[in-house]
């Protein structure tokens, strides 16, 4: 493969400092302007309200303990938004993202079970399973040239209905065992599920995990060959090719990299329960697709950031978590969270409208 | 010859290896603890078989896929149906129509009899009819106790959900209760809100409702923490279903708070839990029972005539409370994922 270096968007790169032919047309932008139109940035403002707006009316958000609580919230669908996110840039989306976490606690769980392994066993089979399943997603896709959304809508039915039969057919149960006794486990809980102690605020590790994919996946996105890609299979799939960008690798590795935060979030649900009920999962995928278009990815591939899905997913987390604090009746919890999102939405878009107006 | 097996050779390799690295873990990975090896093996109940001829009979119920309190209901009836040389069809949707659809189906191959949850009864009359007019005998379980005789259905096997909640609420007034939270999973499910709805009724503390999102145990964990946080008055959590029982014990320490937890319905892991006194006590309604009986019913009936409830009133499989006093004896029934 010969390789130039590909197109990035403009998006992501700054401006060209070149400035010496002054004509007017390419004059750049006030600061404030430019800062706006970055995609993370409306999300950031939507995030910022929705954040003063509960400080303001439920006076128990203001503790460090409720806000531990809405991070927790917030981290278990951010690191499922990252790399969800990421396959967004890069043009594609993933139905089976909610099952497939599911899928992943249940094969560690059976497998050290039944056959009374160390439960790291179960947990480095389940991530080969997992990446497995990524690499299924992609290479369906590529070889047959089908939308993503129908491939994954295949796997997601696929999911669902083998977590279930299986789990059946292994324990006679519809959940797994419980296997908090079993050898490996506390390790696996200090990794996955565990919390410590800043300041008298119990903070959960999924917090401290989310914030290091988030700045790993930002530093792939921005800094490296591979992030360029991202960007230019989401930007334009034949161009991209044409300059010789390995489309096929980056569209499969990115469903791989799905596969990971399935892995790494259903480790911690299985590690944080002991137990997996194989019914669970359901309708989380389209929560991590909400979390990164609130975040400013676009749905239809090439724009967005690593950074804009970890407000969009704190976001989640404070509305789901703020309605509770703020005691307001429970039969309307859906409505009001359905219209915070898209009163966030709105705000992000006309941010982003405003900023790249000229 | 040698070219194909040339290739054949390589392929072995990576299987070798993989036995190899396997049969590694399988010597040095294993656990000391817990796992399928520490589990007693324990035979199910069986009470013989009936030498009656072989019939068709249709469990039709609105289960949710994957959870635990309809594969007990499951057991039962399949338990039931060994016993008397029945063949069980098992069919379920949580979408009234699919259920209906489900039953008009059974109705098609012609069964000996029918087993229907009613959890929405509207949407069930018409094919209750059709099965009446084919001379197919139907009975309720589970969820329907006010709607069952309504539809003309035979006999009914479950709890009141209604009941099930006063007696509930009446337990809390027992431990001195204040101020109770009801942890709904699935928002718009009656059966869930009529048990709150009962334990409002005769709890003489305030109780607020909860919803959570029943789909996702970490949400579910973090709402219950949030709302232990807002309002640290609530000292019980009274959660409709075994598995949040469970998860909201860790909420309760997650918060620092000192509310207890009670819950209706069981599982494995609760009496576990009760035992160890981390979850007060759990109200039963014998979901195994409601298969089981349903099932046995419908053979009753066409062996022998028989009615249980003599066609007029229900036949009650619940609450019956499981709590540390008689946790132990029903532990090993749980444990094989039948209580």
């Amino acid at each position: 493969m010969s390789m130039a270096q590909p197109a990035g968007p403009a998006v992501t790169t700054p401006p060209d400092p070149g400035r010496k032919e002054t004509d007017g047309r390419t004059a750049r932008r006030p600061l404030a302007l430019r800062v706006l139109a970055r995609p993370e940035v409306g999300v950031f403002l939507g995030a910022v309200a929705v954040f003063v707006f509960f400080l303001a009316v439920a006076p128990s958000v203001r503790s460090g303990s409720s806000m531990a609580t809405v991070l927790y919230q917030s981290s278990t669908i951010g690191i499922m938004a990252l790399p969800v996110a990421l396959l967004m840039i890069g043009g594609e989306f993933d139905l089976s993202s909610g099952v497939a976490v599911i899928t992943s606690a249940l094969t560690a769980s059976m497998l050290s079970y039944q056959l009374t392994m160390n439960v790291w066993t179960g947990v480095i089979v389940a991530l080969a399973l997992s990446l497995g399943i990524g690499a299924f997603n992609g290479w369906m896709m590529v070889k047959t040239g089908l939308p993503s959304f129908l491939v994954t809508l295949g796997t997601f039915l696929i999911l669902q209905g083998v977590n279930l039969a299986v789990t059946k057919l292994i324990t006679g149960n519809v959940a797994t065992d419980d296997i908090s006794t079993m050898d490996g486990f506390d390790q696996a809980k200090a990794i996955f599920a565990s919390s410590f102690d800043v300041g008298g605020v119990q903070v959960k590790i999924t917090v401290v995990w989310w914030l290091v994919f988030a700045a790993i996946a930002t530093w792939v996105l921005l800094r490296t060959k591979y992030g360029n890609w991202i960007f230019a299979v989401g930007g334009n799939q034949d161009s991209a090719r044409a300059v010789g960008v390995p489309v096929t690798f980056t569209k499969i590795t990115l469903f791989m990299t799905v596969g990971f935060g399935a892995w790494f979030v259903g480790m911690h649900q299985l590690f944080s329960f002991n137990t997996v009920q194989s019914g669970e999962g359901v309708g989380q995928e389209l929560i991590y697709i909400a979390a990164a278009v609130i975040g400013g990815c676009l749905l239809t591939g090439g724009y967005g950031s690593a950074i804009g899905p970890v407000f969009g997913a704190f976001m989640f987390g404070m509305v789901n978590q703020g309605i509770v604090y703020a005691g307001w009746n429970p039969d309307w919890f859906k409505a009001f969270l359905g219209v915070m999102l898209l009163g966030a939405t709105l705000i992000n878009l006309w941010v982003r409208r405003t900023a790249t107006r000229r | 010859m040698d070219r194909t097996f040339h290739p054949r050779s390589r392929k072995v390799a990576p299987l070798v290896a993989m036995a190899a690295a396997s049969a590694l873990l399988i010597a040095g990975c294993s656990s000391n603890s817990g796992g399928k090896k520490s589990e007693e093996g324990e035979a199910g109940a069986s009470a013989g078989k009936a030498n009656t001829p072989r019939m068709t009979i249709a469990l039709v119920t609105h289960q949710s896929p994957g959870d635990t309190f309809w594969d007990i209901v499951r057991k039962g009836a399949q338990a039931a149906a060994a016993k008397d040389n029945i063949k069980l069809i098992y069919s379920a949707d949580p979408n009234a129509g699919s259920q209906a659809n489900l039953v008009q189906n059974a109705i098609d191959q012609k069964v000996d009899g029918i087993a229907i949850t009613l959890a929405k009864p509207d949407a069930l009359k018409d094919v209750v009819n059709k099965a009446k007019a084919a001379n197919i005998p139907v009975v309720g379980l589970n969820s329907g106790v006010s709607e069952w005789q309504k539809l003309g259905l035979m006999e009914f096997f479950g709890q009141d959900e209604t009941v099930a909640g006063e007696a509930l609420g009446k337990r809390l007034n027992e431990a001195g209760a204040k101020k109770a939270v009801c942890v709904i999973q699935e928002q718009g499910n009656i059966g869930l809100t009529q048990r709150c709805d009962g334990v409002a009724k005769t709890f003489s503390g305030s109780v607020e409702t909860l919803n959570v999102n029943g789909t996702d145990m970490p949400s579910v964990k973090s709402t219950i923490t949030a709302k232990l946080k807002q309002d640290s008055a609530i000292d019980y959590v009274v959660t409709l279903g075994a598995p949040f029982a469970l998860t909201a014990t860790q909420s309760v320490s997650d918060a620092g708070s000192k509310a207890k937890v009670a819950t209706f319905d069981l599982n494995k892991d609760l009496t576990g839990a009760i035992s160890k006194g981390t979850i007060e006590f759990a109200v039963d309604q014998q979901p195994y029972l409601q298969g089981y009986l349903a099932i046995d019913s419908l053979w009753l009936y066409k062996s022998n005539g028989n009615y249980s409830g003599g066609g007029e009133q229900p036949v009650l499989t619940g609450p019956a409370f499981v709590d540390k006093s008689n946790v132990d004896a029903v532990a090993r029934f749980a444990a094989k994922g039948t209580r």
